[in-house]
């Protein structure tokens, strides 16, 4: 009689520890960040290994937003990141669209073509887009690096909408556009309310993208004023030594915007909007 | 003027030609169903006359205007889908007077019209709902309001009870059949479901292979099919289909079937072998004295009826009565056939002879 109850509870128990073990595993750096971020200078070697320090000081916090450019760095990356974010998705949708919606000639390769862009190492382009950059103008600049990374991200960003829009079925359309509306119409109204999680998971996704993104941040801008945060951390780590305590508090801010910009789409990322539309 | 017609329309889907020539005229306040099985074309041919195709040649006009360049939403026609396609974040409400505000029509106006379609269809307490929230049935019937608030020219269905479950289907086929007579709309449904063809339409369209088969009445295409397609496509079961020939004897021509013979033809049939359909209704039992021999392989109860299934000289044979006889697999029995119950037709090309 105890025995499918038993196993399933079993089974249950198995499943949140495996959960658990997961959630763990990826959110202790994050822990370990905020925990050293927080620790003064004199305990960082002298306790040990600690979970957390005997005393707490947020003077790393404050010598990071006082006595270094990390402000400065923190509103270029959230230009760039968020600049990046809307013309990926906006472009993405569209190609998105017609990918999922329109048969076209050398729609083949079209597609073929933005696969093979995702297929080089970033390192080895490196060098051509700034010999292209540099007479534009575009070195040093936050505008060069939200051409580099929205071009970057499109080809992913494309695919994923498209995505979305499968989801969609067709038939919602066409009974719009038999109702009266322009097929424009037809997706403002009734296709672009049903893909806000998509629109939402593809912004969340090219905003991280750029906003933690490091090498063309790094080879393209030199200018302090052009500094991206990610750039701008590895401005604690000099020859002789890291500064463990403003780097991870450097870090911690760095955060927020992520944190906040998820908080606010996050509505939109729940799926099944679409339940109902059709046969259930 | 004709509500809705249709000359040569022709549609390739890349090399493949589904529609093959089609000519067709609807009049106004006309119930008129296309049936054909999966693929010859007939949902194509709808969501042609949406505009939701384009056509490949030939015309179609609405109201006596070529609408062939002209967007859906300029056709003035409401569609009712097979998934029914009712707009998921809108309510009930906001569903039905979709097509109302892109029209700007003023709110109150509006409001009355929803009210009175949802009135017509019973799903006024449902109006605050959203899509997910209902039933099939219900969804169906909010598909039907979002159709028949526009009062539009032309109501168009695809398949839209194919998704519901036996008995709602039957409920709904009558409550079309009664909104199509209050509302008196032309009307073109698809279906592949010849009990839906029979019941409801004015006229039937059987199509295959992208061809119009035949034209006409229910009761027509029943009684007097045009072609063997035709004939085993409506009616259930199915006409019965067997290999006969006419032999000329000292009385005239003869219609046998093995070495029965069922009937007398006319003279220019001679030596020819055809294909003899006849309603399973229409096979009689007879007595040993007057009727033709056949074995029972099967029979099927149905409550209103019985199917026999007989082997008549090694051809299947199917027998429906409505009386119920005491009669087993595995038995000798007669049969009779009137020859006005009988159709031939031509084996090469199945066309009525």
């Amino acid at each position: 009689m105890q025995g499918p109850d038993t196993r399933r509870r079993l089974l249950w128990i198995a499943h949140y520890l495996a959960v658990g073990a997961y959630v763990v595993v990826a959110l202790f750096p994050l822990f370990w960040l905020l925990k050293v971020s927080v620790t003064p200078n004199s305990l960082l070697y002298s306790e040990g290994v600690r979970l957390w320090p005997s005393t707490m000081t947020f003077a790393h916090y404050v010598s990071v937003i006082r006595h270094t450019d990390f402000p400065l760095f923190f509103v270029n990356s959230t230009i760039v990141s968020a600049t990046t974010a809307v013309l990926t998705t906006l472009i993405a949708a569209g190609a998105g669209y017609a990918f999922s919606r329109f048969t076209f000639r050398g729609k083949f390769w079209l597609v073929g073509l933005m696969l093979v862009t995702q297929m080089f190492p970033l390192v080895m382009v490196i060098a051509p887009i700034f010999r292209l950059f540099a007479p534009l103008g575009l070195t040093n600049s936050l505008t060069g690096l939200i051409v580099i990374y929205t071009a970057y991200n499109i080809p992913f960003a494309a695919f994923l909408m498209q995505s979305f829009f499968d989801g969609i079925p067709r038939e919602l359309e066409e009974a719009a556009m038999i109702d009266g509306a322009t097929r424009f119409g037809a997706v403002r109204q009734i296709v672009l309310p049903l893909t806000l999680p998509g629109i939402a998971a593809t912004l969340g996704f090219t905003f991280t993208a750029a906003w933690s993104e490091l090498l063309f941040a790094l080879m393209l801008n030199s200018r302090q004023e052009a500094t991206t945060f990610p750039v701008g951390l590895l401005t604690f780590v000099s020859k002789f030594s890291v500064d463990f305590g403003e780097m991870m508090a450097a870090g911690v801010l760095a955060l927020i915007p992520v944190c906040v910009f998820f908080l606010l789409i996050q509505r939109h990322l729940v799926t099944g909007l679409t339940a109902g539309a059709v046969k259930g | 003027m004709k509500a809705i017609t249709i000359e040569g329309a022709t549609k390739n889907f890349g090399p493949v030609q589904v529609l093959k020539g089609i000519d067709l005229a609807i009049e106004p306040g006309e119930f008129v169903v296309l049936i054909g099985p999966s693929g010859c074309g007939k949902s194509t041919l709808l969501r042609m006359i949406a505009g939701l195709d384009d056509l490949t040649s030939g015309s179609i006009s609405i109201d006596g205007r070529r609408v062939n360049d002209l967007a859906p939403k300029d056709r003035d026609i409401a569609m009712v889908f097979q998934s029914y396609a009712l707009y998921p974040h809108m309510t009930v409400r906001g569903n039905m007077s979709f097509s109302l505000k892109l029209k700007r029509t003023a709110s109150q106006a509006i409001g009355r019209a929803v009210a009175n379609a949802a009135n017509l269809l019973g799903i006024e307490t449902l109006i605050d709902r959203k899509p997910r929230e209902l039933s099939g049935g219900q969804r169906q019937r909010v598909a039907m309001g979002r159709a028949i608030v526009r009062k539009p020219k032309a109501f168009l269905f695809d398949e839209p009870l194919s998704n519901l479950d036996a008995r709602l289907r039957e409920q709904m086929r009558f409550e079309i059949r009664k909104l199509h007579r209050d509302l008196g709309a032309t009307s073109v449904y698809v279906t592949h479901d010849q009990i839906e063809a029979m019941t409801m339409a004015d006229r039937i369209v059987a199509m295959n292979g992208g061809i119009i088969q035949q034209v006409g009445s229910p009761l027509e295409l029943y009684d007097e099919p045009a072609n063997l397609f035709v004939a085993g496509f409506i009616g259930s079961p199915a006409m019965n289909v067997l290999s006969a020939s006419c032999i000329r004897t000292g009385a005239g021509t003869e219609l046998r079937l093995g070495a029965s013979t069922l009937a007398m033809v006319e003279r220019g049939l001679d030596g020819v072998s055809v294909t003899l359909g006849i309603r399973p209704e229409r096979v009689r039992l007879a007595t040993a004295d007057s009727g033709i021999a056949a074995e029972l392989v099967l029979v099927e109860p149905t409550g209103l009826g019985t199917v026999a299934h007989l082997n008549l000289g090694g051809q299947l044979l199917k027998l429906f009565t409505t009386e119920r006889p005491r009669i087993s697999a595995g038995e000798t029995i007669y049969i009779r056939v009137e020859p006005d119950d009988i159709r031939l037709f031509d084996p090469e090309t199945g066309v009525r002879i």
